[in-house]
């Protein structure tokens, strides 16, 4: 802990650090109950949640313009469509049905063929934990300005083709998606 | 509490392993695609902490594009289920079997 604060940029400790450990959790559990629910309501919600979680995350982080789209996108889109489904799609939610398949205890057995290479990786890899730079966030040419200014600096002049080509995505996702919500199957087969 | 970088990827190793379990076992299919927005959140709880740790601002540059990602993703996976919906009056994923080998 001295190195790190000798250096004047200790990431997360104190208050900050309980702060985080008190949203992973909130995080696990509300992302659990969105397995969990046999409602799809009540999934949705906890998913709400779990997103809102994760922005707080992310402001902790230091990186606001992140968190403000995690709200903005997620919570306030992502989320209104997936209710908006729900409401759409009513289905009469079968008493007797189990919400789990019955390949439950295999997907479980998964879990150990993902967690040792993890662990492994783990204990092996030393990342760093010291930023060098602490000020990345916010600089533009060595000017201090603000996190929304400095991404949008990167992503207009380092990753212009990218953005444009995520926003012809956008297109082609809003274009796919009035077809398939359009079209009718029935009479196909 | 001094939160390291482990930290940061445990929780997002967990949160990965939470949205892969829901996608594998629920019946439900707007119960899987949640739990493909949670597998994308993990990835971009990895990204941001990172990129604070390495003082580059391109993994912040790139969770932005992921959730790009996961907004078409949904709109597309949404679209599927009122389709799957109207054709089936179901949205168990084991009932949509046409294809089943």
């Amino acid at each position: 802990m001295g190195a790190a604060e000798a250096a004047g940029s200790a990431l997360l400790t104190g208050v900050a650090g309980w702060l985080f450990v008190g949203f992973a959790l909130l995080i696990l559990g509300t992302a659990i109950a969105v397995v969990w629910s046999k409602n799809p309501v009540h999934s949705a919600l906890f998913l709400l949640a779990s997103f809102l979680l994760v922005a707080c995350v992310f402001i902790l982080e230091e990186a606001e313009f992140v968190g403000a789209v995690q709200i903005l996108v997620y919570a306030g889109g992502i989320m209104v469509l997936f209710l908006f489904v729900i409401m759409l799609v009513h289905q009469r939610t079968a008493a007797g049905t189990p919400a789990f398949q019955h390949q439950w205890d295999i997907a479980l057995l998964l879990l150990p063929v993902f967690l040792i290479p993890f662990l492994y990786i783990l204990g092996t890899e030393k990342f760093t934990d010291i930023a060098r730079n602490p000020d990345a966030f916010r600089a533009v040419a060595g000017r201090v300005i603000g996190n929304t200014e400095a991404v949008s600096w990167l992503m207009f002049r380092d990753y212009l083709l990218p953005f444009e080509v995520a926003s012809v995505f956008l297109l082609v996702a809003m274009i796919g998606a009035v077809v398939l919500g359009k079209r009718s199957f029935e009479k196909v087969d | 509490m001094t939160i390291t970088i482990n930290h940061f990827l445990i929780l997002s190793f967990l949160l990965f392993a939470i949205g892969f379990f829901g996608v594998l076992v629920r019946r439900n299919f707007l119960t899987v695609l949640m739990s493909i927005e949670l597998m994308l959140n993990a990835v971009n709880i990895n990204f941001i902490a990172f990129s604070r740790r390495l003082s580059d601002l391109t993994g912040q540059v790139f969770s932005v594009f992921v959730i790009t990602i996961a907004a078409g993703e949904a709109a597309i996976g949404l679209a599927l289920t009122i389709s799957l919906f109207r054709q089936r009056k179901t949205l168990n994923v084991e009932e949509a079997n046409t294809m089943k080998g």
